[in-house]
């Protein structure tokens, strides 16, 4: 059955995509959002999905507290995932489900539900642990209708609640969503001024759990995770100008990276974590470079008057990488061979800067002013551009300066930050530009950075 | 002879006698002469061929013996027994004295002393350590403070999005770079700035642009770039902070300091 729908839903954006394909080529509008949808694996059509309110397993007095965090956090982390047409839960049935036993499939596939799937279960508090029973129910299928049946149990807290409702939400983002990994346990770097010096910062996926990871009393920019998670690289100012730091999350400090002298910026990680690319202006000039993981093996990509300055790879092959430069004028998107080779212009004209490379390989997101120039109002807005078409399509509209775009490993979200009304903070969209919620508010907050998985 | 020959022996012995007394005495008195010989009067020189006057004599100094040109030198000079004295290059002097000489090069001041008694002469030489090729300021490093240093570097502004050197500012860089050409041992860090619209990565790149064609200005102009660092701040650090034109301008600039 799961995989029937699977297969039906993959049908179903086949057709669509050269349906929207085609059209394309007369409109845009409405239908450019279809191949950004299929691209970006968020499908043209939603599964309805209602998350029930799990039922209380036990009468400890903190099961209360726990489960309002957990029925918060599997909602949202649902209806964040871009897959989900969810039902809201003013519109669940009024018996509460703590197991098959007690679910009434056809009330929940009833309107005003109109569930076709059904997340329910119980959380219990018991002798300090959280025990949590999760189902997911196809309300079709009246015979089997079970998809998924989960126990977890930990130390009864918050963060583990939410820690257990993010685990669960991804379980069920995995079956019903294309066979993606959710997103649910990622993270996201960034830099924030919160402690009065530009740091860098973590925090999840969905803006909880913010704390700074470096103390570094200077200015640090640029945070990128490494695919594995363990180690995060960063660009800093110290007496001697701006060099790529490394610091270990696993270790909980710096460790050894050797930058090039002048001023070094925007490292960025090769998928596979063998590789850095940077900017670095040891002939006086930003030129992009490559590097193994530790600064050895320095090679130089690009020799072209004009800087040349944030580099990202192409996760998909790593033989491509996207960067910005300023050779012909006001800074464009270029795409060339990790080599240097077959330097090709992606942008004709305006302010764009900040490339992130999709997940498979097939977009490029940015910020661009298309109308930039004194005394033009240009804004800053995120956009996405098919690379085989350069075909673009504009993201955030009429909403302060947006920039530093970065995509989630699902490649359905994209993280940015945006300045309006004198604040920066950080925000994140679906992949089409919907859906945009702020993730951070207090300070300065930028530059964020998708962990990898 | 045979009898001659008996008074012979007999004074022979007697002769004998009074011989080896003598002996003795001889000895004798040949060491009180060596003993005392030290003590003796040296035998008188040869007497001069024309006169029996004395042989003059001098010496010559000169205080300091180098001094880096424009500066002075003391002559001193002594003589006796003559009466006829020059020094090379400045004449006939008297017969002691002192003279200020401020030569131009280096010079052997060459003293003649003649007298009845014959002559001679003595030399003190003075080093001149050869002048700079540009004038020396008497600043040091540690004589220029920062609002002078400010008062004569000057920063360069720069034109949106640009790094290239305006012909404003490359009078601004001339005189920046005379006045660092006048303080040799001062070391400067250029600073690269932006104003606060654009991005903050390609910002930080524009900025090392800015702080590069500032510094290859001043090297054109004749400074050493080994005193010359680099560092780019992008939009990180505004001079101004107003959202308008005048403010951007201010803050698109190449700063200088000084490296300390």
């Amino acid at each position: 059955m799961m995989n029937g729908k699977h297969l039906k839903l993959s049908a179903f954006r086949r057709i669509s995509i050269g349906i929207s394909f085609f059209t394309l080529l007369f409109s845009s509008g409405l239908y450019a959002q279809d191949w950004v949808r299929t691209g970006t694996n968020l499908g043209v059509q939603r599964i309805r999905l209602a998350a029930a309110n799990f039922k209380a397993g036990s009468s400890d007095p903190q099961s209360a507290s726990l489960k309002t965090v957990f029925d918060t956090t599997l909602y949202n982390d649902l209806k964040n995932a871009g897959v989900f047409d969810m039902v809201s839960k003013s519109m669940a049935p009024p018996q509460t489900p703590g197991g098959p036993q007690e679910i009434n499939l056809s009330a929940w596939a009833a309107a005003p539900s109109s569930a076709e799937m059904v997340a329910f279960g119980s959380l219990s508090v018991g002798d300090g642990r959280v025990t949590v029973l999760g189902f997911l129910f196809d309300t079709k299928n009246t015979q089997t209708p079970q998809i998924l049946g989960k126990q977890y149990a930990d130390v009864a807290s918050e963060e583990n609640a939410r820690r257990i409702a993010h685990h669960f939400a991804d379980e069920i983002i995995l079956r019903l969503g294309g066979g993606l990994n959710g997103i649910c346990e990622t993270r996201i770097y960034f830099v924030s001024n919160r402690t009065g010096n530009k740091e860098i910062w973590a925090m999840d996926y969905d803006g909880a759990g913010q704390h700074p990871v470096t103390h570094l009393g200077s200015i640090s920019l640029s945070p990128r995770v490494s695919p594995d998670n363990s180690r995060v690289a960063f660009s800093s100012l110290g007496k001697d100008g701006w060099s790529i730091r490394m610091y270990s999350l696993e270790l909980g400090r710096l460790v050894n990276f050797t930058s090039p002298g002048g001023t070094t910026l925007s490292p960025a990680w090769s998928s596979d974590g063998g590789k850095v690319a940077f900017s670095s202006s040891q002939t006086g000039d930003n030129e992009i470079y490559t590097t193994d993981a530790s600064g050895g093996g320095l090679h130089r990509v690009t020799a072209f008057r004009g800087p040349d300055v944030s580099p990202v790879w192409n996760p998909k092959s790593n033989a491509q990488i996207a960067w910005v430069s300023g050779r012909s004028g006001l800074p464009q998107i270029y795409v060339m061979d990790s080599d240097g080779a077959n330097v090709q212009r992606m942008t004709d004209g305006g302010y764009a800067t900040s490339p992130s490379w999709s997940p498979n390989g097939q977009f490029l997101a940015f910020a661009w002013d298309r109308k930039y120039g004194p005394g033009a109002p240009g804004g800053q807005d995120i956009y996405i551009m098919d690379i085989a078409s350069k075909r673009w399509i504009q993201l955030t509209h009429e909403a302060g300066a947006n920039d530093f775009p970065s995509w989630s490993p699902d490649g359905r979200h994209i993280v940015f930050q945006r300045a309006q009304d004198g604040r920066t903070e950080i925000w994140s969209m679906l992949a089409d530009g919907t859906e945009q919620q702020q993730l951070t508010h207090e300070g300065w907050n930028a530059m964020p950075n998708w962990s990898w998985k | 002879m045979t009898p001659k020959e008996e008074t012979v022996q007999i004074d022979f012995r007697g002769f004998l006698h009074r011989r080896s007394l003598t002996l003795a005495v001889g000895i004798a008195a040949l060491f009180v002469v060596a003993g005392c010989s030290k003590k003796a009067a040296p035998p008188p020189p040869p007497p001069p061929i024309t006169s029996n006057a004395p042989a003059p004599t001098a010496t010559i100094t000169a205080t300091p013996s180098v001094i880096n040109a424009g500066g002075s030198v003391i002559l001193s000079w002594r003589t006796t027994d003559a009466s006829d004295v020059s020094i090379d290059g400045i004449g006939a002097v008297p017969s002691a004295g002192t003279r200020t000489v401020q030569p131009t090069e280096s010079t052997n001041y060459h003293l003649v002393a003649k007298g009845s008694g014959g002559s001679t002469d003595a030399t003190a030489r003075v080093t001149v350590n050869a002048p700079p090729t540009a004038p020396v300021s008497n600043l040091t490093e540690t004589d220029v403070t920062d609002s002078m240093f400010h008062q004569n570097v000057k920063d360069v502004f720069f034109d949106y999005d640009s790094y290239d050197i305006r012909s404003d500012a490359q009078s601004t860089i001339s005189s920046d770079a005379n006045f660092l050409n006048q303080h040799p041992t001062l070391k400067v860090v250029i600073g690269g700035y932006c104003d606060e619209r654009g991005s903050t990565e390609y910002n930080l790149a524009l900025g090392e642009n800015r702080a590069n064609a500032a510094k290859q200005g001043l090297v054109t102009a004749g400074v050493s770039p080994d005193r010359l660092r680099t560092v780019s701040y992008g939009k990180e650090k505004q001079f101004c902070t107003e959202h308008d034109e005048n403010c951007w301008q201010l803050n698109r600039r190449a700063q200088f300091s000084i490296d300390k």
